[in-house]
């Protein structure tokens, strides 16, 4: 499995990608597409919906199960992937590349690991 | 604790992600994923541990009065090595499980059960044995392999002289690669295929050989996931879903193995006249976005109409659809309806059964 550096991570397995402007870019891990199987469709919010750190702010349906997947920052929706609706099983092929949602915001203090940090808890 | 299946290590030790099911620890899915898996059924073939089933036997001078009084289907025609599918019903006509009934000789029956049924089944089955009949749970005595899938029977048929040729047929003392099993020719997938019941020493060979057998042709170990996938796609019942013991078989679409025509059965008076029941199960096809799996309430002019039992995406049809017990007077096919998945409303239609038929595409 793949965690780059370059990115950071929450408990609940989202990474988080800081943009240009104080844009971060949210994506759920490799680990997370993984345990999912295959990715059949994904639920995203709309632009402008409000984000609340730790609460869901949209679900991805696999095969086997629907999981909520957790904002990671208190802010605002700027972008959502719409290419997810026809490709949701882009997750799978490439996790760090099909991100959820551009969003702004505050990401609480503490709250984010880095990829060591990160694959240290999964094991 | 969970029993493992004598195929146990196998999975584990070949990428099985191994979860607990009906009192069972078995794979859910193998590295390829599910949706490889139930393609390679549709396509080619696949392989699948289903060895967590119960296996009973009833013998004896009245096993066949016996059968006719505790189950709904008939079995007074069945010939020697011949398969026949039945509900098993309580006396208020609900369904206590479903099951497939193998006439072995004259006197002699096995019954396949649900896993998770085994010992409220033999329980009632014994508790309502009369006359000359035993019963007996040979389950830990058998364990079982379902080879599925249009290459099946070419596969099968390269380490195996008897295999048998027509669909709801066994053969009780055939062979493959040599070892003694039970060979029949039915399956859960809606497609070809065998199952084929050994000894628990004898599966892991098994297993072996005829994916030795079948590395040409496509065949792959499949888990749960894509069997679950396959039946719903091929819109086959699953107890606990489509039908428990408040769901008559009437309402779960299954009037053609209840034969009214019998004297009489467990459930018959509670079922008379019960044939057009007020709900009944239908399919849907998402046409929103989204999948309604089970429990979602289904909405037709702002009226809550029924609830699925059973939904998810079909991956070889590459749509949702879902099954659903519904208001009988709301079954035509192509209604629109609305599917209430997490208070977000998904636009569905009524639908024929079964959603994927052999032979489409």
């Amino acid at each position: 499995m793949n965690f780059p550096a370059n990115l950071k991570y929450t408990k609940s397995h989202e990474w988080v990608k800081n943009l240009d402007g104080g844009i971060v870019e949210i994506g759920i891990t490799d680990y997370a597409q993984k345990e999912l199987g295959d990715i059949v469709y994904v639920e995203l919010p709309q632009i402008g919906d409000a984000l609340k750190a730790d609460a869901s702010f949209a679900n991805i349906e696999s095969v086997k199960i629907v999981s909520e997947i957790f904002s990671p920052i208190t802010g605002t929706v700027k972008e959502i992937n719409a290419a997810l609706n026809d490709a949701p099983d882009s997750i799978n092929k490439s996790p760090y590349d099909a991100w959820l949602i551009r969003a702004e915001g505050k990401i609480p203090e503490g709250k984010l690991l880095t990829a060591e940090e990160y694959q240290a808890q999964l094991s | 604790m969970e029993k493992k299946t004598p195929l146990y290590q196998w999975h584990e030790s070949h990428g099985g992600r191994i979860v607990p099911f009906a009192g069972y620890l078995l794979p859910v899915q193998y590295e390829t994923g599910v949706i490889a898996e139930h393609n390679a059924v549709r396509e080619k073939a696949g392989l699948f541990d289903v060895s967590h089933m119960g296996e009973f036997v009833i013998r004896g001078k009245d096993a066949l009065s016996n059968l006719q009084r505790i189950f709904t289907n008939d079995f007074t025609n069945m010939t020697k090595g011949r398969v026949r599918y039945t509900p098993m019903c309580n006396e208020s006509g609900g369904v206590i499980d479903d099951m497939v009934v193998c006439k072995m000789e004259e006197e002699r029956y096995l019954l396949v059960v649900n896993a998770a049924n085994r010992d409220k089944d033999a329980a009632w089955i014994k508790g309502h044995l009369e006359g000359s009949a035993s019963f007996e749970d040979i389950s830990e005595t058998l364990a079982q392999i379902a080879i599925q899938g249009p290459a099946s029977p070419l596969i099968l048929s390269a380490i195996s002289k008897t295999i048998p040729e027509k669909y709801y047929t066994l053969v009780e003392n055939g062979e493959a690669a040599g070892i003694p099993c039970i060979i029949s020719r039915t399956g859960y997938t809606g497609e070809t295929g065998f199952e084929l019941y050994c000894k628990p020493a004898d599966a892991e060979k098994l297993w072996d050989k005829l994916l030795e057998a079948g590395k040409n042709d496509g065949l792959i170990p499949c888990g749960l996931g894509a069997r679950d996938t396959l039946r719903l796609e091929a819109s086959m019942p699953l107890y606990g879903h489509e039908m428990d013991d408040t769901v008559t078989p009437f309402e779960a679409g299954l009037s053609s193995a209840v034969r009214m025509d019998k004297p009489d059965f467990i459930g018959k008076a509670a079922l008379t006249g019960k044939e057009k029941p007020p709900r009944t199960r239908v399919g849907l096809r998402i046409t929103g976005r989204g999948i309604a799996r089970e429990g979602a309430l289904i909405l037709y002019q702002g009226k809550t109409i029924g609830k699925t039992s059973s939904g998810n995406f079909c991956p070889f049809l590459k749509e949702a659809y879902a099954m659903a017990l519904v208001d009988s007077s709301i079954t035509k096919p192509g209604t629109p309806v609305g599917v209430d998945v997490r208070n977000r409303i998904i636009e569905a239609e009524i639908c024929t059964l079964p959603f994927y038929k052999k032979g489409q595409n």
